[in-house]
C-alpha cells in the first residue's frame, strides 16, 4: 500500500466551505416551512430538476477535483518518506489511464495514428513519410486499423446496454421508494419531479459510460498539442470553471447588493459616493486592472517561492488572486442595476407604510427592499458566471488568466484557437471544451430560471 | 352606423382561449352616444379594441360581426383596416401622460393623421392643425403645435389627444375612459368639448367608462356590461329612473350619497366570477339578491320592458324599494372641542436644485401654510385636485416628509424635529392607509407578516403566540377568514387587500387613520364595502380618519368636517354640512358644481374654471385663485385673502366674504 499526504489547497477549502454552507442553508430551509414550500416548487419543475441532474454530475467531478493529494515515492525501509512533487487529486487518481495514456502531439477522435505526418525510420525498409501510429489510442486492435468503428460501436452498445441496466435498478430503487411513501400515487404525479431526473440520469448514464468506457481504447475526444487527452482535460477544466464562476461571484455579489441598494435607499451623498466610485471604477479599461493586479501578483508570487512547496499550489493562489480581482472589477454592473430598482422600489407605498410603522432602514432593506430585488439578482448571477468562464478565456489569451499549468475552459478554447488557422483544421478541442461550457451553462440558466419562478409568489397561482 | 352583432372576444392563456367579452350585440346611430357602463375586467375595454381590431397579441376574435355603416370590418385585410382606424372611426385612451409620444412634437403627431387620411402636407396640414388645436379649445394653437407634450399639462394633453383623433374626420368616435385621469373641473372642460363636437359633426360615439356621473352627462343610450355581457341597455331616461336589472340596480345603491349619511351602503356580496369559471346560468346570480333556482340553469335571454330598454334577467320584479337590508350606522357623535391633532402653518417646500454644484434656485410650495385640527373620533376630509398638495400634507403630519416649517401637535405634544425613539413612539398614534393597494403591500411577504410588522417595528406585542391572535382578531374585524395569514397579497382582489392594509395601519392601535384616497383605484361596489368597513371601524374604535380624496360623493357620505385645499393652502374649511350645502370659496363652489353627478336632472348652475391649477413652484400673486376665478377682482391680484370667519367652524380665505 503506497502511502500519500494530504494537500489542502486555499481553493479547496473555499469549495469545501461553500458545500458545508449549502448543507448549512438546505438545513435551515428544512425548518422553514415556507422556504420548504419554495424549494419544493423547484422540485416540482421538470427542467429545473433535469438541469440540477446535470449540475449536479459537474459539481460531482469538481468535487472529485477538489481532494488533493500527493502520493509517496518509493524509498528504501528506514529512510524518511518522501512525496512526489505532482499534486493529484482523487479525479487524477479516478482517470489515471486517461491521465498518463499520452500521444506525441494531435490525434483525431477514435483515430489510430496521429494527425500529422512523419518520418518514420522503418527496419530494412529505410525512412518513410506516413502518419505514425499511436501509442494508446486504438492498441488493442492491433493490425485491425480499419475496424474502429465497428470496435467503436459494438463497446458502445456493450456499454450502453450495462448503463441502462443500472440505470433500470437506479430506478427500481425510486419507485419502490416512492410506492412505500404513497402507494398510490403514479411516479408522473409524483410532487418531486423524479421522471425528469431519472430520465436525465438515463442520458447523462447512456452517454457518459460509454464515452469512458471507450476512453480506456481510444482517445474519444482527441489528443491536444502535446498529446494530452482531451477528454482529461475537459475534466479538469470543470473544476476551473466553477471555482471562477462560484469564488468571484461570491467576491462581486456582497459588494454589488449592499453598495446598490444603500446607495439607491439612501440617496444623497451616499449615492453620490458609490457612483463615483463606481462611475471611475467603470472608467478604467477592464482588461488594464486586471492586467496590473495579476502582474503585481505575479511579482509577489515569484519574488516568495518559499511559500509554496509544490506547483500546484503556486498555480491555486494566482487562480484565487484571478478571482478575487475578477470580482472586484465586475460588481458595477449589477450594482448599477440594483441602485435604479431600489430607486423605484423606495417610492412604493409599501416600503412608505413601513416607514410609518417606524421600521429601521436596515430592516426595511433587509424585508422589503432585498426579496424585492433577488430576480435581478439571480438573474445576474447566472449571466456573470457564463461571462466570467468567458473572461477567463479572453485573459488567459492576454496571458494574465490562470496558471499555464493549470487547465481551464479557457486555456482549452485558446489553444485550440491558434490550431483553427491550419489545414487540415483541428476542431476537437475546440468543439469539446464549447460543448463542455455549453452544456454546463444552460444547466445553470434553466435552474435559475426555475429556482426564480418559484420564489416568486406572484407566479404561482 | 356602427352594428356589432354577438361580439366574442378571448384571451389566449396557454391552451385554453378564455372568453373576456361574450356575445354582445349592440348599435350606435349618427350623432348617438352609446355608454358602454361596467367594473373592472367586464371587457369593456376589450369590446373597443376588438371593434378597432386593436387587441394585444394574446386577444383573438372568436366570432360575431362588426359592420361600420354596412361593411363588414372584421373581414377586412389588415391594410384596409388602417384607412379606418383614425379615418373612419378614431380613438381616445384613459391616459394622456402616456397615449402621446414624448419625442415629437404636436403638430407631427397631428399631422401624420393627416397626412395618412386626408393627404395634407405642408401649410395646407399647418393650417387645418391650427383649426384642429382652435376647435378642442387650445389657446395660442401656432405656438403648441411646435410644443412636445411634456410641456402640456393633463388637460391640454387630452385635448390634443382628441384634436389627434378628430384629425381624420371619423363617423365614430371611441372614447375609453376619457377622463378618469384628469382633475373634476378639467373633466367638465373635456366632457363639454365632447359633447359639443359630437353634436357639430354629427359622430357617433361609443363611450366606454365606470362613472356613473359621466354617463347621466354624457350617454343617449347606456348598456351594462357584467364579466363580459351585456345585461342591460337602456335610453338614459329610462336607465336612470328605471334600472331593470338587479345589477344595475345595486350599483346606483352603492353609490355614496349625501342622502344616505348614516346608513349603511348596499354592497354586492362576492366577486365576479373569473374567465376561467364562467357559471352556466346567469353570470350575476351567484351574487344577485333576487336569484331564483332557474338563474343558475339557464342564461337569460333579451327581455324588452319598454321601448328600446332591453334586460336580460329572469327577474320580472320592479325597482327594489328603499330595502330594510339597509341599517343605520351608529354614528359617535363626539364633540368637535377637543381636538387631539392640531395642524399649525405646516409649510413643506421641496427645493428644486440646478447646475453643477446644486445650487438651490427656487422651492415648490407643496404645502404653504395648513393649519388643521382633528378630533377623536371625526372624520375631516382634505378635499383638492391632483397636485394641490394634500398627500403632502398626510405624508408630512406622519413626518415621512419633514416639514419645512409649523407645528404638529398630537395630543399636546410636539411633533416636528423628533427623532429616533420618541418619533417612533408617536408613530403609534397615526397610520396611513395608501390609495393604490396593490403597490401598498410588499408581494413577497405573507399576509400575516404584512399585518404584524407594525407590532414588531413599535413593540406593541412581543409575544409570538399574542401576536399571532392579535393578527387573527384583526383579520376577522375587517372581515377577512383567517387562513388568510398564510397566503400572499397577489392572491386576493382589490378589495380584499385594501382591508388588509386597513388591518395593518389598525394593527398598533392608532388613534388617527390618514386614509390617502383609500377607494379611488376601486371599483363602486367594492368602494362601497371599504366605506362601510371604515364607518363600522370608526363607531367601534373611535379612530378618527383623515380623508385625503378627491371624490365629493365620498366626502359627502362620510365626512364630518370638510376643508378644500387649492395649491398648498386650505381656501376653505368647517362642518361638512356647511361647506358642501352653502360653499362660499368661488373655487369649492366651482368645484362642487363641476363633479357630475349620476341623476337625469343634476344640471343646475354650472361653473365652468378655465385653465388648470398652477405650478406650486411659481404660485401666482395675490389670491392663488384669481387666474381661474370667474369673481375675481383687483385686490385678489394683490394680497392673499386673510382667513374669515363665517360661522364658528366655518372659514373662508376669499376677499368676497366678510
Amino acid at each position: 500500500m503506497m502511502g500519500f499526504q494530504v494537500v489542502v489547497l486555499w481553493s479547496d477549502i473555499l469549495i469545501w466551505l461553500l458545500v458545508a454552507a449549502g448543507v448549512g442553508v438546505g438545513v435551515l430551509i428544512a425548518k422553514t416551512p415556507p422556504l420548504l414550500a419554495a424549494w419544493r416548487r423547484v422540485g416540482a419543475n421538470r427542467v429545473g430538476m433535469a438541469s440540477a441532474t446535470v449540475l449536479l454530475a459537474f459539481i460531482l467531478i469538481g468535487l472529485l477535483d477538489s481532494l488533493h493529494y500527493r502520493a509517496q515515492l518509493e524509498s528504501k525501509p528506514g529512510q524518511k518518506a518522501v512525496y512526489a512533487i505532482e499534486v493529484l487529486s482523487v479525479l487524477d487518481a479516478l482517470a489515471a489511464p486517461l491521465r498518463s495514456r499520452n500521444e506525441k502531439t494531435y490525434s483525431a477522435p477514435f483515430a489510430t495514428r496521429l494527425y500529422a505526418k512523419e518520418t518514420i525510420d522503418l527496419p530494412g525498409q529505410g525512412t518513410v513519410r506516413d502518419y505514425p501510429r499511436l501509442k494508446h489510442g486504438g492498441k488493442h486492435l492491433g493490425e485491425r486499423e480499419d475496424e474502429v468503428a465497428e470496435d467503436a460501436a459494438f463497446t458502445a452498445f456493450k456499454a450502453g446496454v450495462l448503463a441502462f441496466i443500472g440505470w433500470l435498478g437506479v430506478f427500481a430503487a425510486v419507485a419502490t421508494v416512492n410506492r412505500k411513501k404513497s402507494p398510490k400515487l403514479k411516479l408522473r404525479e409524483a410532487a418531486f419531479a423524479w421522471d425528469a431526473v431519472l430520465l436525465t440520469l438515463l442520458l447523462i448514464l447512456v452517454f457518459a459510460v460509454p464515452l469512458f468506457w471507450l476512453s480506456g481504447y481510444y482517445h474519444v475526444f482527441g489528443t491536444d498539442k502535446v498529446g494530452q487527452d482531451v477528454l482529461y482535460q475537459i475534466l479538469k477544466s470543470v473544476r476551473t470553471g466553477l471555482i471562477i464562476g462560484l469564488v468571484t461571484t461570491l467576491v462581486m455579489l456582497p459588494m454589488a447588493v449592499l453598495l446598490g441598494i444603500v446607495a439607491g435607499y439612501f440617496r444623497g451623498w451616499v449615492d453620490d459616493l458609490i457612483q463615483y466610485i463606481y462611475t471611475v471604477l467603470n472608467s478604467i479599461p477592464g482588461v488594464l486592472l486586471i492586467a496590473a493586479a495579476v502582474l503585481m501578483m505575479q511579482v509577489v508570487i515569484d519574488t516568495n517561492p518559499q511559500w509554496f512547496s509544490t506547483a500546484a499550489e503556486r498555480a491555486d493562489l494566482r487562480l484565487l488572486a484571478l478571482c478575487f480581482i475578477l470580482g472586484i472589477t465586475s460588481w458595477t454592473g449589477l450594482c448599477r442595476l440594483l441602485r435604479g430598482e431600489t430607486l423605484k422600489l423606495r417610492e412604493l407605498e409599501y416600503i412608505q407604510a413601513a416607514q410609518a410603522f417606524g421600521v429601521s432602514s436596515w430592516r426595511i432593506i433587509v424585508r422589503h427592499i432585498l426579496p424585492n430585488l433577488m430576480h435581478i439578482v439571480i438573474i445576474a448571477l447566472v449571466m456573470d458566471f457564463s461571462g466570467l468562464v468567458l473572461a477567463e478565456a479572453v485573459l488567459s489569451y492576454v496571458g494574465i488568466g490562470v496558471d499555464p499549468t493549470m487547465t481551464s475552459f479557457g486555456t482549452m478554447i485558446n489553444n485550440a484557437r491558434m490550431e483553427l488557422g491550419r489545414e487540415p483544421v483541428v476542431w476537437w478541442s475546440l468543439v469539446a471544451a464549447f460543448s463542455a461550457m455549453f452544456i454546463l451553462v444552460l444547466a445553470a440558466n434553466l435552474f435559475a430560471d426555475a429556482v426564480r419562478d418559484a420564489f416568486d409568489p406572484r407566479a404561482v397561482a | 352606423m356602427l352594428k356589432v352583432e354577438n361580439l366574442r372576444l378571448g384571451f389566449t392563456a396557454g391552451k385554453k382561449t378564455l372568453a373576456a367579452v361574450d356575445g354582445i350585440s349592440f348599435s350606435i346611430e349618427k350623432g348617438e352616444t352609446f355608454a358602454l357602463l361596467g367594473e373592472s375586467g367586464c371587457g369593456k375595454s376589450a369590446t373597443a379594441q376588438g371593434i378597432m381590431r386593436l387587441l394585444p397579441a394574446a386577444g383573438r376574435i372568436l366570432e360575431g360581426r362588426v359592420s361600420l355603416e354596412g361593411e363588414p370590418l372584421l373581414s377586412l385585410s389588415e391594410a384596409d383596416m388602417r384607412a379606418y382606424r383614425g379615418g373612419r372611426m378614431a380613438m381616445i385612451f384613459q391616459e394622456p401622460a402616456t397615449s402621446l409620444n414624448p419625442v415629437l412634437t404636436v403638430g407631427r403627431q397631428i399631422g401624420e393623421v393627416l397626412e395618412r387620411h386626408l393627404d395634407l402636407r405642408g401649410a395646407a396640414a399647418t393650417e387645418r392643425m391650427v383649426d384642429l388645436l382652435r376647435q378642442v379649445g387650445i389657446a395660442d394653437p401656432e405656438r403648441r403645435l411646435t410644443e412636445y407634450p411634456f410641456q402640456l399639462s393633463g388637460g391640454m394633453k387630452q385635448r390634443v389627444m382628441i384634436a389627434i383623433a378628430l384629425a381624420g374626420e371619423p363617423e365614430l368616435l371611441i372614447a375609453d375612459e376619457p377622463t378618469t385621469a384628469l382633475d373634476v373641473t378639467v373633466q367638465a372642460q373635456i366632457l363639454d368639448l365632447l359633447a359639443k363636437i359630437q353634436v357639430d359633426r354629427g359622430m357617433g360615439m361609443l363611450l366606454i367608462t365606470h362613472d356613473l356621473g359621466v354617463v347621466a352627462r354624457m350617454a343617449h343610450r347606456i348598456g351594462v356590461m357584467y364579466a363580459g355581457e351585456l345585461v342591460e341597455v337602456a335610453s338614459r331616461e329610462e336607465f336612470f329612473t328605471q334600472p331593470r336589472h338587479p345589477y344595475t340596480q345595486a350599483l346606483f345603491e352603492a353609490l355614496p350619497e349625501i342622502s344616505r349619511r348614516g346608513l349603511k351602503l348596499t354592497t354586492i356580496p362576492g366577486q365576479v366570477p373569473s374567465l376561467a369559471a364562467m357559471p352556466a346560468g346567469c353570470r350575476f346570480a351567484d351574487r344577485c339578491s333576487h336569484v331564483m333556482p332557474v338563474c343558475r340553469e339557464v342564461s337569460p335571454p333579451w327581455r324588452e320592458v319598454a321601448n328600446g330598454h332591453t334586460v336580460r334577467c329572469h327577474w320580472q320584479g320592479e325597482a327594489a324599494e328603499e330595502s330594510a337590508t339597509r341599517h343605520a350606522v351608529t354614528e359617535l357623535d363626539i364633540d368637535p372641542g377637543k381636538s387631539f391633532l392640531q395642524v399649525a402653518d405646516l409649510k413643506v417646500h421641496f427645493p428644486i436644485r440646478k447646475g453643477f454644484l446644486q445650487r438651490t434656485v427656487g422651492h415648490v410650495r407643496a404645502v404653504d401654510g395648513v393649519s388643521l385640527a382633528i378630533s377623536a373620533g371625526r372624520t375631516l376630509a382634505l378635499v383638492g385636485e391632483s397636485g394641490c398638495g394634500k398627500t403632502t400634507v398626510g405624508k408630512a403630519l406622519l413626518q415621512l416628509i419633514k416639514p419645512t416649517a409649523g407645528s404638529v401637535k398630537l395630543g399636546g405634544s410636539e411633533l416636528v424635529g423628533l427623532k429616533g425613539r420618541r418619533l417612533r413612539d408617536a408613530r403609534r398614534h397615526m397610520q396611513m392607509i395608501f390609495q393604490d393597494p396593490f403597490a401598498s403591500l410588499n408581494p413577497r411577504l405573507r399576509v400575516g407578516e404584512i399585518i404584524a410588522e407594525g407590532m414588531g417595528a413599535l413593540g406593541v406585542e412581543t409575544d409570538s403566540a399574542a401576536r399571532a391572535a392579535a393578527v387573527a382578531a384583526l383579520l376577522q374585524q375587517v372581515g377577512l377568514a383567517s387562513e388568510a395569514i398564510d397566503r400572499y397579497p397577489h392572491e386576493f382582489s382589490g378589495g380584499q387587500r385594501q382591508r388588509i392594509a386597513i388591518a395593518r395601519a389598525l394593527a398598533v392601535q392608532p388613534e388617527l387613520l390618514i386614509c390617502d384616497e383609500p377607494t379611488s383605484a376601486l371599483d363602486v361596489s367594492v368602494q362601497a364595502q371599504i366605506l362601510n368597513l371604515l364607518k363600522k371601524l370608526q363607531a367601534e374604535l373611535g379612530v378618527a380618519y383623515l380623508f385625503i380624496t378627491h371624490n365629493f360623493a365620498v366626502v359627502e357620505y362620510l365626512a364630518h368636517d370638510v376643508a378644500v385645499m387649492y395649491l398648498g393652502r386650505i381656501v376653505e374649511q368647517g362642518r361638512a354640512e356647511e361647506v358642501l350645502r352653502s360653499p362660499r370659496h368661488p373655487y369649492t363652489q366651482a368645484l362642487l358644481s363641476a363633479v357630475p353627478a349620476p341623476h337625469l336632472d343634476s344640471h343646475t348652475e354650472l361653473i365652468r374654471l378655465p385653465g388648470e391649477t398652477p405650478s406650486p413652484a411659481k404660485p401666482p400673486s395675490g389670491c392663488h385663485f384669481h387666474p381661474r376665478c370667474p369673481q375675481a377682482m383687483d385686490v385678489c391680484r394683490l394680497n392673499y385673502p386673510a382667513v374669515t370667519g363665517v360661522s364658528a367652524t366655518h372659514t373662508v380665505n376669499c376677499h368676497l366674504v366678510g
